[in-house]
């Protein structure tokens, strides 16, 4: 039984952005499944909060008090936010981007793991991927040197790299995995990858027991389709970890399943691990609240309630692994909605 | 040489890079299995040097570079990459000497032998002249770095109509552009603006774009959703890339490079295995099945179909599989069957 120290019940505030396309809607099965476990939370909530404005314009800044919340709380779930891709919007980061940067949340971590019961086309997928966050490609500086031809600057630093590195050796040291894959592709970006390798190559000298691997990012995914069992963490710069954390989706329960969170110093944000708006399925009631519901959990374990974790862990898979297709989402061939999931979730708390 | 050309039934001088690793020994295949289903080809075999050339600031020659321009045809095996030093990597030199700026690698599941995914049949057109291979990089201060991507309307176009192109040639519906504009705003912005213009020449072709991180996720999920892709230089390698890991591994894929006025240089995708290499353990695959797209290439459409059916034949039938797909055969005898089973 779980034996709470001192202060651990005492109600924490969580900052709470629903955010665009499906977003609401898990954000709402969160909360409801949340309030019955009669987990010590109080949710700060911003609805308003959307990438685009009712025009469809781009929305530039994320609002004060959002980010003031954010930090005041140090946690946060979030659903994705949008990003219009319109001629005002070129000289922006998304907002996510802009989140992750203010907020410099380092790196992003998304757990892809076969499921119980879940049939996909791969068995024993259990990986972690640990992703740069804030730099490389996502720098956002472009521009048009002369009349169509345009440059964009992908920035890698010895700094972030380092931070990257370490989070991924300290990950693998402290849940007993094995193994840490640098993905890259120095062999063409020689500097720029180069320096991610080499910063990795000197922290995983600090981690002997851990076993350090480098490949080449396009043959990782190929490996991803063939042979997922043999990788364990991986730790990749911020492009390369969006791709190699939806293969890793993809190949396992898909994004309606798979959790994450962003986490810097002092602050973490959890949302989906494939970060995916879904506009073509939202407001239809089908989401799939799996991914925000085991993002919930970790929130919990983040924030020291491990029991609540584990209760809403275990009722998530076991709903995943129990319930017929006639309860579960679409996108796991069923025909449930997000209704009948959160409830058969509750039901199993 | 140039003059041959003109004759159909004359024989054709293609460069053949043999290349490391694995390289020459599915080179051998190719030769052999060339001659015995009497290809007009004539092998003009070149070696990549030993030393950086200083003309080309790197292992590829000049003589090397020449003869492809002469010949206007070539076969490339797959060529180790010195990693570090400031040389240019041989495959970055070959495409931008050669202005190889398309790259086509059609994927589909091989009869007979299975995979996780059944009924794959997708075609990657990769621009492949800039992008994040502008080779563009310096170290601002230390401990930080820049990458330039380069971006530019006029290969972004060239590459978005060699892709329609090849669609309506090869009876082809959809062509889906993938980008990261939601990101990369400029630059895969000016890409996909180039691909959306050169959609409306082709009203019979359906158009559509998909961000990369999702593409990749969908194409392990449901392969079976997309026809031609086109996209710019990173994607398209990492994304061909897991197309080839969807319908088995390296050792199948064909490649071909397309450069201007119809020059090409085609090539085995897979790298130069060194594990397995000098061990006969070779699967030369890809490497014939991109002789297949040169014959085709070429016009020599008789050979071509003799080849392909005689390797996918032999593959299907199961009795001489080499040890990546699962089989005990060695190149050779693998070769030798494909060769029994030539027309
Ligand atoms: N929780 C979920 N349940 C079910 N499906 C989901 C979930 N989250 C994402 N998806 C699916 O993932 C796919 C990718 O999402 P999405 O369409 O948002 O892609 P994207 O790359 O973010 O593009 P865009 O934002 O431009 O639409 C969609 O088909 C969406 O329905
Ligand atoms: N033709 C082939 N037949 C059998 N196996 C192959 C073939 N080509 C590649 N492989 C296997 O695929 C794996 C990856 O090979 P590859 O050389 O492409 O790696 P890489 O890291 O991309 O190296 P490179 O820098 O040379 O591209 C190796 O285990 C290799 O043995
Ligand atoms: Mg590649
Ligand atoms: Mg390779």
């Amino acid at each position: 039984t779980y034996v709470p120290s001192p202060g651990d019940a005492r109600p924490q505030t969580i900052t709470l952005i629903p955010g665009d396309g499906i977003g609401p809607e898990v954000s709402n099965a969160v909360v409801e499944v949340i309030d019955a476990l009669k987990a010590p939370i109080v949710w700060e909530r911003f609805d308003d909060v959307s990438g685009s404005d009712p025009n469809g314009n781009p929305v530039m800044q994320v609002p004060l008090q959002v980010m003031e919340s954010i930090i005041r709380n140090g946690v946060c779930l979030k659903g994705t936010l949008f990003t219009p891709l319109s001629k005002k919007n070129t000289s922006t980061q998304s907002l996510n981007v802009q989140l992750r940067k203010q907020l410099d949340l380092h790196v992003n971590i998304v757990h892809g793991f076969s499921v119980p019961g879940l049939p996909t086309r791969h068995d024993d997928v259990n990986i972690v991927v640990i992703r740069e966050n804030t730099e490389g490609e996502y720098s956002g500086l472009e521009h048009e040197v002369v009349p169509d031809v345009v440059e964009s600057l992908k920035v890698i630093t010895a700094e972030k790299s380092r931070r990257t590195a370490e989070y991924a050796f300290g990950f693998a040291f402290l849940n007993h995995r094995e193994k840490v894959t640098a993905v890259h592709k120095a062999n063409i970006m020689k500097m720029s990858d180069g320096l991610f390798l080499k910063e990795f190559r000197d922290v995983a000298k600090r981690f002997p027991t851990i076993k350090a691997e480098e490949m080449i990012v396009d043959n990782t995914c190929m490996q991803l389709v063939g042979k997922p069992w043999q990788f364990d963490v991986m730790v990749t710069p911020n492009l390369y970890g969006n791709l190699v954390a939806n293969v890793v989706a993809g190949i396992t329960g898909g994004p309606g399943v798979i959790p994450g969170a962003n986490v810097g110093d002092g602050i973490a944000i959890f949302e989906q691990g494939a970060r995916h708006v879904g506009r073509d399925i939202a407001g239809k009631g089908i989401a799939n609240p799996c991914a925000a519901l085991l993002s919930a959990a970790m929130l919990l374990r983040h924030i020291n309630l491990p029991d609540f974790s584990d209760r809403l862990e275990k009722a998530v898979l076991a709903a995943l692994a129990e319930e017929p297709a006639e309860v579960k989402t679409p996108d796991l061939k069923g025909s449930g909605t997000t209704r009948s999931f959160t409830d058969a979730v509750k039901k199993r708390l | 040489a140039c003059l041959h050309r003109g004759y159909a039934s004359d024989t054709i001088t293609a460069t053949l890079f043999p290349g490391d690793g694995i390289g020459p020994e599915i080179a051998e295949a190719a030769k052999k299995i060339f001659e015995a289903a009497e290809a007009p080809i004539a092998w003009e075999e070149q070696y990549v040097g030993e030393a950086v050339d200083p003309r080309t600031n790197s292992f590829v020659s000049r003589e090397n570079l020449d003869s492809v321009l002469t010949h206007r045809i070539g076969l490339k095996g797959p060529m180790a990459t010195p990693i570090g030093k400031g040389h240019r990597s041989l495959n970055l030199t070959l495409r931008k000497e050669l202005q190889l700026f398309a790259n086509v690698r059609p994927c589909f599941s091989i009869p007979g032998y299975k995979t996780r995914y059944d009924n794959v049949n997708i075609v990657t057109i990769r621009e492949n002249t800039e992008g994040e291979y502008s080779g563009l990089e310096h170290e601002v201060v230390k401990g930080v770095v820049e990458s330039l991507k380069v971006i530019t309307r006029a290969a972004s176009t060239r590459v978005a109509e060699y892709a329609f192109k090849y669609a309506q040639d090869n009876h082809r519906s959809t062509v889906t552009a993938i980008h990261k504009a939601n990101i990369m705003k400029m630059a895969d912005g000016l890409f996909i603006k180039c691909c959306r213009e050169v959609s409306e020449k082709y009203p019979d072709i359906k158009y559509s774009e998909m961000i990369v991180d999702n593409a990749c996720m969908q194409l392990v999920k449901e392969p079976t959703q997309f026809d031609v892709l086109v996209m710019p230089n990173l994607y398209g390698d990492i994304i061909s890339d897991l197309c080839a890991g969807l319908i088995g591994g390296l050792g199948l894929t064909p490649s071909g490079n397309i450069g201007l006025g119809g020059l090409a240089l085609m090539e085995a995708v897979h790298g130069t295995a060194p594990d397995i290499a000098g061990k006969d353990l070779a699967n030369p695959t890809a490497l014939l099945l991109s002789g297949v797209m040169m014959l085709r290439h070429l016009g020599i459409a008789g050979p071509a179909e003799n080849i392909q059916n005689a390797v996918l034949g032999t593959i299907a039938e199961g009795k001489y599989r080499t040890g990546d797909l699962g089989g005990r055969s060695t190149c050779s005898d693998f070769t030798k069957a494909i060769i029994d089973k030539l027309d």
